[in-house]
């Protein structure tokens, strides 16, 4: 699920949507949202699950690249999952993402260098060194590590593993125009999340 | 109270105030069967588990009550997929206990391991798989309620051997806040600002039709209807699902559109300017090709599952609720821009004293209906009319009588012919399309009923699906009728090769003589009769309908030619309807 080409979902320009699922920590739930996206014919670009601070709510955060009317056949579907608690979709202009790349890159001592400034410049670390490789960590927007990711590449990429985003309503509360999926109403509140 | 989790689980299933269980045991659901003894709770015994699923839907369609089925794991639970599919597909409130191996062997390939939660994840409401004892009660409280609440539908509870065994202190869920469902908050009324929009469109409408589903049946919801369609006067069409809705004997009753539908229904659809679906799904057997189907038309949707509205043709009012609670929110109002109840007048000056006038419009429906209705023909000493029979067979029963159907041509037939007066008297099989639902429905349905006539009108390949469900009617006393329209041939199939393969028959044909269905019959226990001619007919149905301590079945051996009309290619608009046959084509 994790891309192998830098560009965003769909290529460079296209929307995608950010879907914020809140779930039951129960067993089976993963695979109902799964099953849900392959039998309805939707397109999975990047998924991320984990716990929450309330150990019975996890949240998935799924981006999906669609055009709007099919995008609420998703959220709506979505919803009429038993073990959906919530949904919000954040345009990515509301959200702030992030994601997390590791890539074990060749550098051989020649080149060792011009590698490891070029992660100093992206505030990433290096987290392991071999005789003529390294394995380097960025965290970061998701453009970032696209950004990064191209400029490695010419080193030879040995390996690449991104953990698509996760992503939260940005603060500034005008911007944060995220909605409540359910009843379709535009209360923002996310206090009621956890 | 002590209880092992089997005990608990049918004391679960008392509290649910089930009457009747539909079932067969095995080794993994063993210790569930042992309470059974002691319970109030009947248990019909099935010949195979497709049976239970389809007799537990038979009798939730005709009680509004869930429907309850439990089965053994592995081969046992497989067999009741279908049954879910098709209660999935058509709305209806089953629950499904099914055993499963022990907690310490699930996920070793145990004998008869099947991870039934998994293969039926997209075709139940939702399911549990129970691996606490004290979670019993609990689940299956939760279970029933979501089953019957919001969209119903099926559930499935997957029970393990030491789960049953181990024991556990009873108690009963006392409140909805006892429940764990944070997730699930289905919406029943709707927006009223948008409900006043629809009722702005209906006194604005010029040719408004009313589009009744499935979805105003699982509502309760037959009297808003009618209140809603005669305070109006907008005529309604009843799908294959909603047939019963709103009685066929009623001038404003246009009868079922679609692929199969009659020509007024499907042509009224298409030139409406006004659709008010209510419980309905806008299916594409009842659209043909969307992009040209009711092209100006404005739509008002209600349905109780939001995912519905906007998912085949994007609705200008969307409502999401309840079919009955929003009828009854329009009515009202209806009543406030001035359109009172029947036999009141609209206010001056209100949008009601303005609306357009209806009855060129009707008509309209009228002359159609006077130019294109049903036909067949039943020549004397000629070939038995399917048609014929379903006639017979309407006007010979009670008017009430419960009339369960199979997939095909006959089903087809039942619906067009039959004249549904009241609802909960149809039982039909209309999103998944199973052959082999009629005879264990129908039985499902008499359980339910018992006070009622219940005929299934099925086919004979249909009935070699699940025919051997009468020997449960038989052992069970479940006066049951069956007619079978006996034409020898997947009939449905042969006639799409026939119109649209170049008369190339392949894989259709069945005999009319194998298996010998009298003979079939009378093994079963049941009463078994031959039609073969119109006139014997009405006799066999009066001899039939006298019969009230054992299954009858009827072989009606009918023309094998016969094709459904009218008929809209799949795929094609609805303007492309063929009323019937071509010139020439006739009786081959
Ligand atoms: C389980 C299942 N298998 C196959 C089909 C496809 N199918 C639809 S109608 C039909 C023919 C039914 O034959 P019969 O019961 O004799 O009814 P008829 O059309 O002759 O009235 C078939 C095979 C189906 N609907 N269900
Ligand atoms: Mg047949």
């Amino acid at each position: 699920m994790a891309p192998t080409a830098p560009a965003g979902p769909g290529g460079p320009g296209a929307r995608h949507h950010i879907i914020s699922v809140l779930v039951e920590n129960k067993a089976g739930v993963l695979a109902r949202v799964a099953s849900l996206f392959s039998r309805r014919g939707f397109n999975i670009y990047s998924l991320a699950v984990a716990p929450t601070d309330n150990d019975r709510l996890s949240r998935i955060t799924i981006v999906v690249d669609v055009e709007s009317s099919p995008l609420e056949q998703i959220l709506r579907q979505l919803d009429k999952l038993i073990n959906v608690v919530d949904i919000f979709e954040l345009a990515p202009e509301d959200a702030t993402e992030r994601e997390l790349l590791l890539a074990t890159v060749s550098a051989d001592p020649a080149e060792r260098g011009q590698v490891i400034s070029l992660v100093g410049v992206f505030e990433g670390k290096i987290v392991d060194v071999g005789r003529d490789r390294i394995t380097v960590m960025l965290a970061g927007a998701p453009s970032k590590l696209d950004d990064f990711e191209n400029l490695i590449r010419p080193y030879g990429i040995v390996e690449l593993q991104r953990t698509g985003r996760v992503a939260l309503p940005k603060l500034e509360r005008r911007a944060a125009r995220l909605r409540s999926v359910a009843g379709g109403s535009t209360d923002p509140a996310p206090s009621k999340i956890t | 109270m002590k209880l092992t989790g089997a005990q608990a689980l049918i004391k679960s299933l008392e509290m649910q105030k089930v009457e009747v269980i539909f079932g067969l045991p095995g080794g993994a659901i063993l210790p569930v069967y042992d309470p059974i003894l002691d319970s109030s709770i009947r248990h019909i015994l099935v010949r195979h588990e497709q049976g239970a699923g389809h007799m537990a839907e038979g009798y939730a369609h005709v009680t509004g009550r869930p429907g309850v089925a439990m089965v053994t794991s592995g081969p046992g639970a497989t067999n009741i997929v279908t049954p879910l599919a098709d209660a999935m597909m058509d709305s209806i409130p089953i629950v499904v206990i099914t055993g499963q191996v022990p907690t310490t062997a699930i996920g070793t390939d145990a004998f008869q391991e099947v991870p039934i939660t998994g293969v039926t994840l997209d075709i139940t409401k939702h399911n549990w798989l129970i691996t606490d004892v004290n979670d019993i009660p609990r689940v299956v409280a939760e279970a029933f309620h979501v089953a019957t609440t919001g969209r119903p539908g099926p559930v499935l509870v997957d029970l393990p051997k030491d789960i049953s065994n181990a024991t556990m202190d009873w108690y009963w869920p006392s409140s909805l806040d006892e429940l764990d469902l944070p997730g699930y908050k289905p919406q029943t009324t709707g927006d009223p600002e948008e409900v006043s929009r629809a009722a702005e469109l209906i006194l604005a409408a010029e040719r408004p039709v009313i589009y009744a589903g499935g979805g105003i049946l699982k509502a309760r919801g037959a009297e808003a209807l009618f209140e809603l369609a005669t305070r109006t006067g907008i005529p309604v069409v009843t799908t294959l699902m909603g047939r019963g809705t709103f009685p066929d004997s009623h001038p404003l009753c246009l009868g079922m559109p679609g692929m199969h539908g009659n020509y007024t229904a499907v042509t009224a659809m298409q030139k409406s300017d006004l659709l008010i679906a209510l419980g309905s799904r806008f299916d594409d057997r009842v659209t043909g090709k969307v992009s040209a189907f009711a092209p100006e038309a404005k739509i008002i949707h209600v349905d109780i599952d939001p995912a519905e509205l906007g998912k085949v043709r994007r609705p200008d009012v969307p409502i999401a609720g309840d079919a009955r609670l929003v009828m009854e929110q329009i009515l009202e109002a209806l009543a406030s821009q001035g359109l009172g109840p029947v036999g009141t007048v609209p206010d001056t000056g209100s949008r009601a004293a303005t609306r357009p006038d209806l009855s060129s419009w009707l008509d309209q429906i009228r002359a159609w209906q006077a130019e294109f209705p049903l036909t067949y023909n039943q020549e004397d000493g000629g070939a038995l009319k399917p048609q014929y029979v379903v006639e017979q067979l309407r006007d010979l029963s009670p008017d009430d009588t419960i009339v369960a159907s199979g997939v095909g041509q006959h089903q087809m037939w039942a619906s067009q012919y039959w004249q549904f007066n009241h609802p909960y008297t149809w039982v039909n099989s209309g999103g998944a399309g199973t052959m082999g639902f009629a005879v264990p429905a129908a039985i499902g349905a008499k359980v339910g009923r018992p006070d009622k006539t219940v005929w299934a009108i099925d086919g004979d390949g249909c009935f070699q699906m699940t025919a051997q469900e009468l020997v449960t009617a038989s052992a069970e006393k479940i006066p049951v009728k069956i007619a079978i329209l006996n034409n020898a041939y997947l009939g449905m199939v042969r006639q799409w090769q026939e119109l649209f393969y170049a008369e190339r028959y392949s894989e259709v044909y069945l005999s009319p003589d194998l298996p010998d269905y009298v003979k079939w019959a009378e093994a079963m226990g049941c009463v078994g009769l031959k039609v073969e001619s119109a006139e014997e007919v009405a006799p066999a149905i009066e001899k039939a309908n006298g019969i009230d301590d054992r299954p009858v079945v009827i072989d009606f051996r009918t023309d094998a030619f016969e094709k459904v009309y009218p008929m809209v290619p799949a795929g094609a608009p609805n303007d492309d309807i063929i009323v019937g046959p071509a010139e020439g084509e006739g009786g081959r």
